[in-house]
C-alpha cells in the first residue's frame, strides 16, 4: 500500500524533470533573434550550381530592412535577395528588423543579437575596432577588384589604425537643410528658393510658425545623441570644431565650449523663445523628426541629405513635400558641410563560411550597385519595380567620377523628384566637406543632448556654464581609455 | 580506537539510510522535484544575474572582448560623475512627489469605496482597469496627452478654459510632476485593491461600537480603520518607496530622462551607462551603481522595518 504514494511520486518527480528540460530547450531556442524569413521566391541556381557544390551550405541574416518598412520596401529586397541567391546558390540569406540607433545597437551587440552583417554609422567604426566588437574582413575585401578604388578619406573611417579593414563604407551624405516645399508655399515663400543663410532660415521659420499654427518653422533633434550630432553640424556650418589634435604631441582636446557652439545654441534660443518658430517637440530623434517632417508638421530641420528614402520606406512621405538644400555656410574659412554615412560590418559570432558570404553580400548588395554597371541597374530596377526610391541625393564612396557614372547607369530609372533636390545636389560637390569628430564622436554628441535640451526648454539656460561642463565631460571621456 | 568506531560508523550509516528513507517517504523527494524548477528558474535568471553584477562591478568589459579587472574603479567614476548626484535628487525629488500625490489617494479612495453600498464590484474594477492596460501602451498614451502644443489633449482641454498651453515634459519644472501623476494613475488601482481587502478584515463590531459612542465617519477611520490597517500601510509604504527608487520605465518612456536630465533618476543612470553608447563599453559602471542602489535599499529597508517594528505589529 505504501508503493503506491512513492511510484506517484517517482512519477511525478519524472514528469517534472521532463517538464524542467522542456522548459530549458524552449528557453534556450527563443534566445535567437527574432527573424522575419524571406524567401528568395525566384532564386534559380543556373550557372552557379557547380560552384555550390564546392562551398559549404552556410545562412547568414542581413540587418537591411528597418522596422515598419512598407511591403514595396520588403518585396523590393526579396528581389534583391534572388539576385543574390541565384549568384550564390550555397548561401541562405535571411532578412531581419534592424535599425541603428545608439542604445539598441549597444544592447543588440552585448546581447550577442546583431544579424550576421549590420550597419553602422562612420562615427562607430574606430570605436569598435578598437573594442574587437566587429570582425576583421581585410583579406576578404582586399580580394574585390575595386578596392582601391575607394576613396580613402571614406574608408579610413572602417580600417584600425594599422589600416586594416574591418568595415566597408556604402554610402556617404552631406548634412543638409531638410524643407517642406508645401508649408513653404502655404506660408506665401517661394519654395524653389529655399533659404541660403541662417538668417534666412530664422526669417522664414517665423513666418511658417506664424501664418501655419501648430506647425513648427524650423526643429531639431535632441535625443538619443542626435542633439549633439545636430548642433555639430550647425557648428561645423559656422566654422566651428568639437575636437583639436596637437600636432606635436598628438593630444586629443575637447573643444565643444567654442565660440561657434556657442553661436549655435544662441541662435536656436531665440527660434525658441524670441520668435517661437519651433512648435512644441524639443525631444526628437531621427526618426520622430523624420515622422513628423513626413506627416507635414515641420517646415525646415538639418538632417542627412539622404533621408528621402527613410521617409519614403517609413513615413509615407508625399515627394511633392519634400526639398532639400545645402545647409548654409558662414564665411568663416573653417565653415564646412558636416559630412557622415554608414559601414557595413560583420559580426563577430560569426564562423568563417559566414564572414565569406557576408563579404559577398556586402559586395553584392552594398557595393556593386555604386562601381559596375550590372550591379547599379539591377539594384535600380529591383527599387523601381517595387516603387522605392532611386536616384536620391549621396555622396561618392569612390571618387567623383565613378559616382557621376553610376548616376548616369541609372539615369533611367530615377523616379525622385530630382528638381526639388537641385538646391543640394547643384552646390554640394563645390563646398568643403568635414568629416565627423574622430574620436568618441557617439559618447561626445551624447553629452551635448542636454545641452541642446537646456536650450530649448529653459529660457535662461546659461549657454556658457553648460557648454563648460560639457567640455569637461568630453575631455574626461576622451582621456579615458577604451577597454 | 578503531573497534570502537565501527559501531558507530554502522549506526550513523544505517541512521543515514533511515533519515533517507524517511525523508523520501515523508515527500521530501516530490518536495524537491517541485522545487527544482523554482530554483533552476531562479538560479538562472535571478541569483546568476546578481552574482554577475557582483563580478561586472569590479570589471571593465563590453561584454564581447575579454573583461579586464579594474578594482573599485567603476564605483569611483560613478560617485564622481556629476549624473550622479543630479540622478540621486531626482530620484528621491520623485519618490517624495509619490509619496504626496501617489500615497493618499489609493487610501482615500479605498476609504470611499469601502463605504459605498451599490456598484462596489463596479468601482473596483475601474480602479484596477489601469493596471491592466500594458504599460508601455499605458506611458505612450499618456505621452500623446502630454504633447506640448494647443493641440495636446490635456492642453485642448486648458485651452477651454482659457488655460496654457503648458509643456508638460518639455518643461524642466513641469517634467516630474507629470512622470509621477502617470505613474500614480497607472499603479494605484493595485494598492487600492490591497486597501480594500484589508478594510474587509476590521471587525465590524467595532464600527458599531463607535457609531453607539457617537463617532462621526472620520473619527471611525481615524480610530478604527487607520489602526488596524497599519501593518498593511507600513508595507505597502516601504513597497511604494521601493518602488520608487527603482522607477524605470515611466521616465525612460515619457521623457528619456530629459528635458536637460530633469527626470534622469537612479536607474536611467545605471541604463544609460549600460546602453547610452553604443559601445557599450561602461556596463562596469552600469553593474556597480545598480550594486549601490540594492545595497542602499537594503541597508533603509532593514532600518524602516527595525525603526518601525513596534508600529507596525501593533494593531
Amino acid at each position: 500500500m505504501t508503493v503506491k504514494p512513492i511510484r506517484a511520486k517517482a512519477l511525478t518527480m519524472a514528469a517534472l524533470a521532463m517538464f524542467a528540460v522542456s522548459a530549458c530547450s524552449s528557453s534556450s531556442a527563443t534566445t535567437a533573434p527574432a527573424t522575419t524569413p524571406t524567401t528568395a521566391p525566384n532564386a534559380t541556381p543556373v550557372a552557379s550550381a557547380a560552384a555550390a557544390d564546392t562551398h559549404k551550405a552556410t545562412t547568414i541574416t542581413v540587418g537591411a530592412l528597418r522596422p515598419g518598412a512598407t511591403q514595396e520596401a520588403v518585396d523590393a529586397l526579396n528581389s534583391q535577395i534572388s539576385q543574390f541567391t541565384a549568384k550564390y546558390p550555397w548561401i541562405t540569406v535571411t532578412s531581419v528588423e534592424y535599425n541603428w540607433t545608439a542604445p539598441t545597437f549597444a544592447a543588440q551587440l552585448a546581447g550577442g543579437t546583431l544579424p550576421t552583417v549590420f550597419n553602422i554609422p562612420f562615427t562607430d567604426g574606430k570605436g569598435l575596432i578598437a573594442q574587437h566588437q566587429i570582425v576583421n574582413i581585410d583579406a576578404r575585401v582586399r580580394a574585390l577588384p575595386y578596392v582601391t578604388k575607394f576613396n580613402p578619406n571614406v574608408l579610413v573611417n572602417g580600417q584600425d589604425t594599422d589600416g586594416k579593414i574591418f568595415a566597408v563604407p556604402y554610402s556617404a551624405y552631406g548634412n543638409a537643410l531638410t524643407y517642406n516645399r508645401t508649408l513653404f508655399t502655404q506660408a506665401g515663400l517661394d519654395p524653389d528658393k529655399p533659404p541660403t543663410t541662417w538668417d534666412e532660415v530664422k526669417a522664414d521659420a517665423k513666418i511658417i510658425a506664424t501664418k501655419i499654427p501648430g506647425v513648427a518653422g524650423f526643429a531639431t533633434m535632441a535625443t538619443q545623441n542626435t542633439g549633439g550630432w545636430q548642433i555639430t553640424d550647425m557648428t561645423y556650418a559656422l566654422g566651428g570644431r568639437m575636437e583639436a589634435v596637437d600636432a606635436k604631441t598628438g593630444k586629443v582636446s575637447a573643444t565643444v565650449n567654442n565660440a561657434q557652439t556657442k553661436a549655435a545654441l544662441a541662435y536656436l534660443h531665440g527660434l525658441r523663445w524670441d520668435d517661437n518658430s519651433m512648435g512644441a517637440t524639443f525631444d526628437y530623434n531621427w526618426g520622430t523628426i523624420n515622422a513628423d517632417f513626413a506627416a507635414g508638421q515641420i517646415g525646415m530641420f538639418t538632417g542627412g541629405s539622404d533621408l528621402y528614402t527613410a521617409m519614403v520606406q517609413n513615413n509615407a512621405l508625399k515627394p511633392a513635400d519634400y526639398g532639400v538644400t545645402i545647409i548654409p555656410l558662414a564665411t568663416d574659412p573653417n565653415a564646412g558641410v558636416l559630412g557622415g554615412g554608414n559601414l557595413a560590418a560583420v559580426s563577430v559570432l560569426t564562423t568563417e563560411d559566414q564572414r565569406d558570404a557576408a563579404v559577398d553580400w556586402i559586395d553584392f548588395y552594398y557595393i556593386e550597385r555604386l562601381i559596375t554597371q550590372d550591379g547599379a541597374v539591377a539594384d535600380a530596377q529591383a527599387l523601381k519595380a517595387n516603387n522605392q526610391p532611386v536616384g536620391v541625393p549621396s555622396l561618392p564612396v569612390f571618387d567623383k567620377a565613378t559616382y557621376d557614372q553610376s548616376q548616369l547607369w541609372i539615369k533611367d530609372y530615377i523616379n525622385v523628384p530630382t528638381a526639388q533636390m537641385a538646391p543640394f545636389t547643384s552646390k554640394i560637390f563645390s563646398e568643403p566637406l568635414f568629416v565627423e569628430p574622430l574620436y568618441n564622436t557617439q559618447d561626445l554628441y551624447a553629452t551635448l543632448d542636454p545641452v541642446v535640451q537646456a536650450v530649448l526648454t529653459d529660457k535662461n539656460a546659461d549657454i556658457n556654464a553648460l557648454l563648460d561642463a560639457a567640455n569637461v565631460k568630453v575631455q574626461k571621456i576622451i582621456d579615458t581609455p577604451a577597454s | 580506537m578503531s573497534s570502537r568506531a565501527e559501531p558507530v560508523t554502522a549506526a550513523s550509516g544505517v541512521h543515514k539510510r533511515r533519515g533517507l528513507l524517511t525523508w523520501v517517504s515523508r515527500d521530501g523527494l516530490s518536495t524537491f522535484a517541485f522545487l527544482l524548477p523554482l530554483l533552476l528558474i531562479f538560479g538562472t535568471f535571478s541569483w546568476f544575474p546578481i552574482v554577475r553584477s557582483f563580478v561586472m562591478s569590479v570589471q571593465h568589459t563590453n561584454l564581447v572582448s575579454p573583461p579586464t579587472w579594474v578594482g573599485l574603479d567603476n564605483f569611483a567614476t560613478v560617485l564622481s560623475d556629476p549624473l550622479f548626484g543630479k540622478s540621486v535628487a531626482n530620484t528621491i525629488y520623485f519618490a517624495l512627489l509619490a509619496l504626496i500625490i501617489g500615497y493618499p489617494i489609493p487610501l482615500a479612495l479605498a476609504v470611499i469605496m469601502s463605504e459605498t453600498r451599490r456598484f462596489k464590484g463596479l468601482y473596483s474594477a475601474l480602479a484596477y482597469l489601469p493596471v491592466v492596460v500594458p504599460p508601455v501602451v499605458a506611458v505612450l498614451l499618456w505621452k500623446v496627452f502630454y504633447k506640448g502644443g494647443p493641440n495636446g489633449a490635456f492642453n485642448s482641454i486648458l485651452g477651454n478654459v482659457g488655460l496654457g498651453p503648458i509643456q508638460w515634459l518639455g518643461d524642466a519644472a513641469m517634467a516630474m510632476p507629470a512622470v509621477v501623476v502617470e505613474a500614480t494613475w497607472a499603479a494605484f488601482g493595485g494598492t487600492v485593491i490591497i486597501y480594500l481587502a484589508a478594510l474587509l478584515s476590521v471587525p465590524p463590531e467595532l464600527y458599531d461600537a463607535a457609531e453607539v459612542d457617537g463617532a462621526s465617519i472620520l473619527q471611525k477611520i481615524r480610530y478604527v480603520t487607520l489602526p488596524h490597517m497599519r501593518g498593511i500601510l507600513f508595507i505597502t509604504l516601504i513597497l511604494q518607496l521601493i518602488a520608487t527608487a527603482q522607477i524605470f520605465t515611466e521616465p525612460f518612456l515619457l521623457t528619456e530622462g530629459g528635458p536637460a536630465n530633469a527626470t534622469t533618476t537612479v536607474l536611467l543612470l545605471i541604463y544609460q551607462y549600460g546602453f547610452g553608447s553604443s559601445l557599450g563599453g561602461h556596463f562596469g559602471e552600469a553593474a556597480a551603481l545598480s550594486l549601490m542602489l540594492a545595497a542602499f535599499l537594503g541597508v533603509f529597508t532593514a532600518v524602516y522595518f527595525w525603526l518601525t517594528r513596534s508600529w507596525s505589529t501593533e494593531s
